[in-house]
């Protein structure tokens, strides 16, 4: 009895950690379990029985595919643009010291600290004033902007334990600061610039409320999703957001591998100072830089 | 490099330039909207008539007595979930922190991974979860735990949980758990194990140097977790059209509908001004109590 006692309060948080873990997982494995499913009416609700024809014909529903591109296409501009906008700022706020930089580390936080909903609504208040015609370029215009802080946050947390030493061992080589920045800092800053690039693409297509209020007509994925979870959604969906999760699961995966390779290249090789890879090694991976 | 006096100037400039386009994004899609938002706010009139600007105070005074009740479930259903979020991720950042090992970037990884599905169809999926003939629905009742939201007062029925405060808490606790747990996970993870130690050398318990150590150290992430949580909970309005109903109705919902449905422009964007007021206050009061490191802190310096 006292034995079993001793091992309960020594595993405790073990067991706690593992219901939680169980909570966080279990809607996804509900998600991919009914992607097999065989419903009976529209609503793809309760298990009725195994089926592999979602996943033998995912894109046989119509209006979905063509919500599926528009989310892949605003996804990617989306993407690019807030990764150049967002590198760029991190840069001057780290890097820089300068009148009004509170201001704009303000201006950074901010968005991230205001609820989504008041998001959309200002915007739509915006477009609204000006009669401006809602569809994809309103939808790019909203998902570059919340994209933005998200791109800074990370980059700058890269940039903060850059250690500077290469830089100037590169000028002292003769580098002037375009050649400084294009062969030493661009390279060492790609980890974080691709951490941010893949979480402003996760945001932008998993984007929901911003979206809701700023469309228009356009139909993106998730806004797809709503109009037919009220008249039934199709098993369709469900694959395709296994397929997505699948995806992304792979691209972290692949991500963190080139880390470690990385990481055992420079453990390989110490004296070898002119291996970028070297410092990026020895840098603890930034938190928050694995998305999120 | 050109002469000493234009290329200091430049060099000044530099920062300028850089910041420059996504401030500009920022200013013009985040600030601007926020102006409108507000002169919006102060129109009268109807769609069918137009919108005029008159200093129209009133739109406040009546969305708040109009929608008070939504505000109200909105900062309850907000703070129990971060709460509830507090309690699940605390231990769970603490046991991928150190007790993690070699599983440490997996457990990580399964902490972000409900953010590889779509927000709304990872709501669907609690929707199939929780559905009155659900196996959690079969069990808590025989467990008699419906019963006892009933007679707590949580549900208004003692078979299904489906519409109730409860199914949209839990929605609401599992879509934002992952905010809550990172900011936890790295505080934590930050913490110097040799302090614990010297606790203990010191002769204090286990719980002891958890509290004395372990907490205090961990504070900036539990202030920015429970922002990061609260914030997006407050606003939330997806998980009561798939968990909830209209008698669970946020303040979300009602900007929502107004904005997109009713088109009552001006009580639409009175009420997201005073929910972002209101959530202001709170942060603003928050970090005044418990420090400004969280959220900005050792991110402030530059070199």
């Amino acid at each position: 009895m006292s034995g079993a006692w001793k091992w309960l309060r020594r595993n405790a948080i073990a067991i706690y950690a593992a219901i939680a873990i169980a909570y966080m997982l279990v809607p996804i494995a509900v998600i991919g379990v009914f992607s097999f499913n065989d419903p009976a009416g529209k609503f793809n609700y309760t298990w009725q029985g195994l089926s592999f024809d979602s996943w033998a014909d995912p894109f046989a529903v119509e209006g979905l595919n063509s919500a599926m591109v528009t989310s892949l296409q605003l996804a990617a501009l989306s993407t690019v643009v807030s990764t150049i906008l967002g590198t760029l700022v991190a840069l001057a706020l780290v890097r820089h010291q300068f009148l009004g930089r509170r201001a704009a580390n303000l201006l950074i936080v901010i968005p991230m600290a205001t609820p989504e909903v008041v998001i959309g609504a200002a915007l739509l208040s915006l477009f609204v004033t000006y009669n401006f015609a809602l569809g994809f370029t309103s939808l790019l215009i909203a998902h570059v902007m919340f994209s933005i802080s998200f791109v800074v946050v990370v980059v700058r947390s890269r940039l903060i334990g850059f250690d500077r030493s290469l830089e100037e061992a590169a000028r002292d080589l003769g580098a002037n600061s375009f050649q400084t920045f294009r062969l030493v800092t661009l390279p060492l800053l790609t980890p974080g610039i691709i951490g941010a690039s893949l979480l402003a693409f996760a945001l932008s297509i998993d984007d929901f409320v911003i979206s809701n209020f700023n469309a228009g007509q356009t139909e993106t994925f998730p806004l797809w999703v709503f109009g037919a979870s009220q008249r039934g959604i199709p098993v369709q969906v469900y694959v395709l957001a296994t397929m997505l999760f699948a995806v992304t699961v792979f691209a972290m995966a692949f991500t963190v591998w080139q880390q470690r390779r990385a990481e055992r290249m420079a453990a390989m090789a110490p004296e070898r100072e002119d291996d970028p890879y070297a410092t990026t090694a020895a840098m603890p991976p930034a938190p928050g830089a694995a998305g999120g | 490099m050109k002469g000493g006096a234009s290329s200091s100037t430049r060099r000044r400039l530099v920062p300028y330039a850089l910041l420059g386009p996504g401030l500009v994004w920022l200013l013009l899609f985040f600030v601007v909207p926020m102006y409108f938002m507000g002169e919006v706010a102060l129109r009268s009139g109807t769609l069918e008539t137009g919108f005029q600007f008159n200093w129209e105070f009133s739109n406040f005074s009546d969305a708040l007595s109009r929608y008070d009740e939504n505000f109200i479930r909105s900062f309850i259903y907000a703070g129990v979930s971060t709460v509830l979020a507090l309690a699940i991720g605390y231990p769970l950042a603490y046991f991928i922190a150190f007790r993690g090992g070699r599983w440490k970037n997996a457990l990580l990884f399964v902490v972000v991974a409900p953010f590889f599905t779509t927000y709304l169809i990872r709501t669907i999926g609690w929707t199939t979860i929780l559905s009155d003939d659900s196996v959690v629905v079969d069990v808590a009742g025989s467990l008699g735990i419906l019963d006892l939201f009933q007679t707590l007062g949580f549900t208004d029925t003692d078979n299904r949980l489906l519409a109730t405060p409860v199914a949209v808490i839990a929605g609401i606790t599992y879509n934002f758990l992952p905010f809550m747990i990172l900011p936890l996970y790295a505080s934590l993870e930050r913490i110097d194990q040799s302090m614990i130690e010297a606790a203990k050398d010191l002769y204090s318990s286990a719980r002891q140097a958890f509290l004395k150590v372990t907490l205090p150290l961990s504070a900036p992430g539990i202030v920015a977790g429970t922002l990061l949580t609260f914030i997006p909970a407050a606003g939330d309005y997806v998980n009561v059209i798939f968990l909830g109903s209209g008698n669970q109705s946020m303040v979300g919902n009602a900007i929502q509908s107004l904005y997109l449905n009713l088109r009552d422009y001006p009580t639409a964007a009175a009420l997201s001004f005073m929910l972002m007021a209101v959530i202001f206050a709170i942060v603003v009061v928050y970090i005044r109590f418990a420090g400004s490191e969280a959220l900005m802190g050792d991110e402030e310096e530059a070199t």
